[in-house]
């Protein structure tokens, strides 16, 4: 198929449950992994005559998403009622914003090849998330958990501004390390608390208008995003392409076969009957508290990214992997503190030893037990030749383990780097006294023996003589 | 002198003496109930003993020099829709029949703190839909005046326990007229105070944005020290209003209509109304008009559409409101065959009667993709209208007086397979609630066939105490709250 002929359309709708330690219309914990139905109340429950009650850090939660993301931010907004039955919602309607959304008109920039590119955000509004049914594949009976019903949430409804799978990937991820940043969300997509939808089109590139969209659902990783699309392109060129109507319906992206599926076309997809919410007033929030959440946002990843490259001198790609994690960019920012000196430097021994120490552990850099002020003691020694780069990795290896001072291990394990000429000088006669062949054969023009010679005087000197001292030692003796 | 004739405020007064005790009081009223419920109907469930231990535990306080106000040990009892935590709540339907709640409701909850005595609960249209009592699943209430007919709905049996002196007062809901109807059907007095005054925390909804709790008593000033009890903000509900409570009870003490301005809306008598009711209304405010108030007419032009948009609006909000009767989590639940669509289907095919589906369908229909503009979205703008009439009406008078009804109680049976006729019996009273402000229905004669005919009185919002002054006025200068139906 020419694919070049085709443009891909795309918009991503996501919906990320806000890090608040109550639920949005009552008192009881969102904490995740709880035994079912132990986080319940009449209201999450919907026990008859119960009625909800906006909880005000959620409010503040989706406001801080909003600012984060460029939006305006209604000061009136209203609730709705969506219904429609389904044993894990419990009410048979969803408490969400429909015609007047708290946030509006965002966006997001996001690195393609073709360099920066700016992607609308429509709207982000507020929402209660539904239980969890579980099914027995024996054919008992099914079982609802009603843990995660009233967990707040926002959709991030975006604009079908995306062109191919990797830009809707990497706008994902910029949007994830948005609302992390921002603390609103903790991004993890594998347990479901960041969702995605995809809205996917394709059109011969010259057109104006779109062609008919198929939803994705069930897209819960980074890879999937692109592989769902990229079967979802290929699917629906291949229509077009044999004459066929690509129909308006919704998917269900399968991970295991990497295809998607039809679940519902929209010509039975389901009337909501949205109405006003009668038990809830209209969401008024005033412009003072609008600015005072404003004035407590985070610096953002691209802004601190770009930083990073003008003041510190980082290189574009390492400011990226700093900033991925504002922990990791923070760490960073704390240890330049500490040392004092080269920011490239302590940025090399982050990138390449710390987040290589920590790759592994669940809590990421806080996992170490290496503090910015130890890496930063860490390369002083190093800056002061007291020890070697070899000796300043293993120093390190103990200091992430263990929490010690770095120049205590360096004495206990007797790291510390010789660069007293006389010793060294003392070394460096002996090895030329032992081989008078190479040192012939350097003095003819071998110059290459300098390794072996360095070599052997390390030998002497037991690892820890300062490289540069001896190399220095051993031109001048042999009259370099 | 049998106790049960007391009205609540001499009932409190006695109890406050100590010449009668609670458990006397709440044993009298439980024995008024075995001998009358049979032919009446009144209760859904009797808390016998439930009831006498509060009983007790009040007394115990009296005696112990620890009393806690003018309903400790008064002996009350609640509509079927308000949840009592460990007591069956049924709100009249079938699918909620052995539905015991985990949770008190607000008002039940200040109601035990005011040391009330709860008897049971009492009966009710299904879901608090209907004007007769006759669409409860569990069989109609009967009037106490004449048991052939009905004492007016849907808090019907609300209405008819006051009557019958089976209990000092009780809590309705009104969401179109349901506790002014039935008052005005069985004699008793009865107010819905403005929307927002009371929470709604607790009580099975029907349409969110018109329902409203309120008490019956025998007398304006019995109601205002129940509403007393339970009116207020509360933060279970964020639509109940913030507003400070007066002492209604205190206000309405020797109080005169003298100087206040009476609206009379023409569009309140219509034609085909029952010439009783009109001459008793009429005799009514001429007398009002003798302890010196002064009548003015007053105009609500978009009176006639008061119908039509309540039987939008409600029905939309209550299609929605018993979506969560599904049989996952509580009540009926049908599920020995099929699956999950033939456990909605069955559930509530069985469950709900043929007035609430009715009304699911019709609210479903108009919030319909294609039609709620045309229905939904232009009720709400009548509804605009309406509250729009009342304000301006408002700018010239202190209250309006009406006929809460157009007719007296009618037979059981007469209107139920009519849905039209019966939605007339709330003509007077709905437009009330569209504008959410507070309506009282107080006795004011009878019709020639002896039944009782009520005088509707509506005020601004939140000034209960206008029509609690009112109402104790025409209550002082007339007997006709006094009487007591034969029964039993």
């Amino acid at each position: 198929m020419a694919r070049a002929d085709w443009e891909v359309i795309v918009g991503l709708e996501v919906h990320a449950q806000l890090l608040t330690a109550s639920k949005i219309f009552c008192g009881c914990s969102t904490r995740f992994g709880a035994e079912p139905n132990s986080q319940t109340c009449p209201v999450c429950l919907a026990m008859p005559g119960s009625l909800p009650v906006l909880n005000e850090r959620v409010v503040e939660f989706a406001i801080r998403a909003g600012l984060g993301t460029g939006c305006t931010i209604n000061e009136h907004s209203i609730f709705a009622r969506k219904n429609y039955y389904y044993p894990d919602l419990p009410k048979g309607y969803q408490i969400t914003q429909y015609d007047r959304p708290l946030c509006e008109n965002g966006r997001l920039v996001i690195d393609t090849p073709d360099g920066e590119k700016t992607v609308g955000i429509t709207r982000i509004h507020l929402e209660e998330d539904a239980g969890k049914n579980t099914h027995d594949p024996a054919g008992g009976p099914s079982r609802v958990d009603l843990n995660r019903a009233g967990v707040p949430l926002i959709e991030i409804v975006g604009e079908p501004d995306l062109r191919s799978s990797e830009e809707a990937a990497e706008y994902l991820k910029a949007l994830r390390d948005v609302v992390v940043y921002l603390g609103v969300n903790d991004g993890n997509l594998e347990e479901g608390s960041f969702r995605c939808d995809a809205n996917v089109s394709v059109r011969k590139v010259g057109e104006t208008t779109l062609r008919n969209r198929v939803e994705l659902k069930n897209i819960n990783s980074f890879r999937y995003v692109r592989q769902a699309i990229d079967y979802e392109v290929g699917r629906q060129i291949g229509i077009w392409e044999e004459g066929g109507t690509v129909v308006t319906e919704t998917r269900l992206f399968d991970p295991q076969k990497g295809v998607t599926r039809a679940m519902r076309t929209k010509e039975e997809a389901k009337d909501y009957r949205y109405f006003p919410e009668p038990d809830l007033l209209p969401l008024v929030v005033s412009e003072a508290w609008i600015e005072k959440i404003r004035g407590e946002l985070p610096e953002l990843p691209r802004a601190k990214a770009a930083r990073f490259v003008s003041s510190y001198g980082l290189s574009p790609y390492d400011a990226g992997v700093l900033v991925a994690s504002m922990q990791v960019a923070d760490w960073f920012e704390e240890a330049v503190a500490a040392h004092g000196g080269s920011a490239k430097t302590v940025a090399n021994w982050v990138i390449n030893e710390i987040l290589r120490l920590v790759k592994d552990s669940r809590e990421g850099i806080a996992a170490s037990k290496a503090t910015p002020e130890k890496l930063a003691s860490l390369l002083r020694l190093l800056d002061e030749r007291r020890i070697n780069a070899a000796g300043a990795k293993a120093i390190l290896e103990e200091v992430h383990g263990t929490g010690a001072e770095p120049a205590e291990v360096m004495k206990a394990r007797g790291l510390e780097q010789v660069s007293d000429s006389g010793a060294i000088a003392a070394a460096v006669d002996k090895v030329i006294a032992a081989n008078p062949d190479q040192v012939e054969k350097y003095r003819a023009g071998k110059k290459n023996l300098l390794g072996f010679f360095m070599g052997q005087a390390m030998k002497e000197l037991k690892g820890q003589g300062d490289p540069k001292a001896v190399t220095e030692a051993i031109r001048a003796r042999l009259g370099d | 002198m049998n106790p049960i004739d007391l009205t609540l405020a001499q009932l409190s007064a006695r109890l406050e003496a100590k010449e009668l005790s609670s458990s006397e009081v709440t044993g009298a009223c439980l024995d008024r109930i075995r001998a009358t419920d049979q032919n009446l109907g009144a209760f859904l469930f009797v808390d016998e003993t439930g009831a006498m231990a509060q009983a007790k535990a009040a007394d115990e306080r009296r005696a112990a020099g620890r009393s806690i106000g003018p309903l400790d040990g008064v002996p009350l009892a609640l509509k079927d829709i308000f949840c009592t935590e460990g007591i069956p709540t049924t709100c009249g339907s079938k699918i909620l029949e052995g539905f015991v709640p985990p949770y008190d409701s607000t008002h039940v909850r200040r109601l035990k703190d005011a040391g009330a005595v709860l008897l049971g609960k009492l009966n009710m249209d299904e879901f608090a839909m209907g004007s007769s009592n006759e669409t409860s699943a569990y069989g109609p209430c009967r009037n106490p005046w004449d048991t052939t007919r009905t004492p007016g709905g849907s808090s019907g049996g609300s209405a008819a326990a006051v009557a019958a002196r089976q209990c000092f007062g009780s809590l309705g809901t009104d969401t179109g007229g349901s506790i002014r109807q039935p008052a005005a059907f069985s004699g008793v007095t009865g107010i819905k105070p403005t929307y927002g005054r009371c929470s709604r925390y607790g009580v099975i909804a029907f349409a969110s944005s018109l329902d409203q709790v309120g008490p019956f008593g025998r007398t304006a000033e019995d109601c205002a020290l129940v509403l007393q009890a339970i009116a207020g903000k509360d933060p279970m509900d964020s639509t109940s209003l913030d507003a400070e409570v007066p002492d209604w009870a205190a206000g309405m003490k020797g109080a005169s209509v003298k100087g206040m301005r009476l609206g009379v809306p023409k569009e309140y008598f219509v034609e085909g109304m029952d010439p009783d009711v009109e001459k008793a209304v009429r005799e009514a405010m001429r007398l009002l008009e003798e302890l010196g108030a002064t009548l003015v007419p007053v105009e609500l032009p978009h009176t006639e559409y008061g119908i039509a948009t309540y039987y939008v609006v409600a029905p939309a909000e209550c299609s929605s409101n018993l979506a969560r009767f599904d049989g996952v989590r509580y009540g009926m639940s049908k599920r020995e065959e099929g699956a999950l669509r033939e456990m909605y289907f069955r559930t509530r095919a069985e469950g709900f009667g043929p007035e609430v589906k009715r009304r699911i369908m019709i609210g479903t229909y108009a919030l319909s993709s294609g039609y709620y503009d045309a229905f939904y979205l232009r009720a709400q703008k009548v509804r605009t209208l309406i509250k729009r009439d009342f304000d301006e009406a408002f700018r010239d008078v202190d209250a309006i007086v009406t006929p809460t009804t157009p007719d007296v109680a009618f037979e059981l049976g007469e209107r139920s397979e009519d849905p039209l006729r019966m939605y007339l019996a709330d003509v007077f009273t709905l437009a009330c609630n569209l504008a959410g402000l507070p309506g009282m229905s107080v006795p004011c004669g009878f019709s020639s066939g002896g039944l009782p005919i009520g005088l509707q009185i509506l005020g601004k919002p939140l000034d209960e105490a206008t029509l609690f002054r009112v109402g104790g006025a025409y209550q002082a200068a007339t007997d006709w709250h006094t009487r007591a139906p034969r029964i039993g």
